[in-house]
């Protein structure tokens, strides 16, 4: 059955788009067959990040308004066949969004795929409270700083009351995925700790993405970073992620850059 | 205590700043999460009581919860037209 994920954060700048790439690219490696929708309009970037800026022809806005069919706005990656990608609209605003058209285009994703990822919009507007509405699951991303933390817990109480999950009672899974750790600077106390962030968002780990060049390189080329360069830290971490999406328990560890083999476990308990 | 510790490790560790404030803060905010809606509630529903009796601007309807230590206050300010007062006086008397 399919699955409608939404990566969101309330602040900007902290990995949503970057995110969802890199799991989306991770679920169609091992086979499952993914979308990833960016629901930044206005703004998108989830299609430069995935390297098909150059194909876009129609977007989520044209198959929200009929423009377009669901099948011409698709476009399929070119590296992994069963990755997909629905594209924002760059020159419409966000008010071009509905509720029931997004309801619609959700819908039929289900019947045609095993993950819908939707990458949300900064902000608590339309665009962000559209992309979480029909969300099954939550990828909450969260980097060890005050105001993303702050900006989770609030993104947090949304996905509680907001959702559709929500209004009919039922829960949206939720995992906070933490980015731009810096294990070193989090253990001289500079840095708020994994322990910190998850008692204060009360929210199970869904991995640690550590800081890295990897990332900046990746999204330089086009490339999620789990496709650019699989053995990467980050890649590792967001590899580990996406089995753990898949409901396989795998140890919760911060991969390191030192030539990828010395793993640095970190456990939850442990400060 | 801090000065040494500045000392011996030539920075401060803030991350346990960080998590007090977040603590705080986050303690008050998620106590004002469903607030609003519950002024937007009462707001509403004064309005109609009121509305039933006098001709009111909806706009001139102002309710506001002040959170204080030990007392909160719901204050409610309603403006109503000047011939409604006379109409009171009349009635009165």
């Amino acid at each position: 059955m399919a699955k409608v994920l939404v990566v969101t954060s309330g602040k900007g700048g902290v990995g949503k788009t970057t995110s969802t790439a890199a799991l989306g690219a991770a679920l169609a490696q091992m086979g499952e067959k993914v979308v990833v929708i960016d629901f930044d309009v206005g703004l998108r970037n989830l299609d430069l990040v995935m390297g098909a800026e150059r194909r876009v022809v129609f977007d989520l806005i044209n198959v929200v308004q009929g423009v377009a069919k669901l099948s011409q706005a698709l476009i399929r990656d070119k590296r992994l066949d069963n990755l997909w990608l629905l594209p924002a609209s760059q020159t419409r605003d966000k008010d071009a969004l509905t509720d029931e058209g997004v309801n619609s285009v959700i819908a039929d994703l289900r019947t045609k795929f095993d993950w819908i990822l939707c990458d949300s919009p900064a902000g608590i507007e339309r665009g962000a409270t559209l992309a979480m509405r029909y969300a099954d699951e939550a990828v909450i991303v969260t980097n060890p700083e005050v105001s993303s933390v702050r900006d989770s817990d609030r993104i947090i109480g949304m996905l509680d009351s907001k959702t559709v999950r929500a209004e009919r009672g039922e829960r949206v899974e939720k995992h906070v995925l933490i980015t731009r750790y810096d294990s070193a600077r989090a253990t001289r106390g500079e840095m708020l700790s994994i322990e910190d962030i998850l008692e204060i968002l009360a929210t199970p780990l869904l991995g640690i993405i550590p800081e890295s060049q990897d990332v900046l390189r990746a999204s330089n080329v086009g490339s999620p970073v789990t496709l650019n360069n699989a053995d990467s830290a980050p890649a590792r971490a967001y590899i580990d992620a996406a089995r753990r999406l898949l409901g396989e328990t795998v140890t919760m560890m911060v991969p390191v850059e030192r030539k990828g083999l010395i793993n640095r476990l970190l456990r939850r308990r442990a400060a | 205590m801090m000065n040494l510790l500045r000392l011996l490790g030539g920075r401060t560790a803030s991350a346990p700043v960080a998590r007090e404030r977040l603590q705080i803060l986050l303690a008050h905010e998620r106590g004002l999460r469903g607030q609003s809606d519950l002024l937007g509630l009462l707001r509403a529903e004064i309005l109609a009581v009121v509305s039933r009796h006098v001709v009111l601007d909806p706009e001139k309807v102002i309710v506001r919860m002040d959170r204080g230590k030990n007392v909160s206050t719901l204050e409610v300010d309603i403006e109503v037209p000047n011939g409604f007062e006379r109409s009171i006086v009349a009635a009165a008397t």
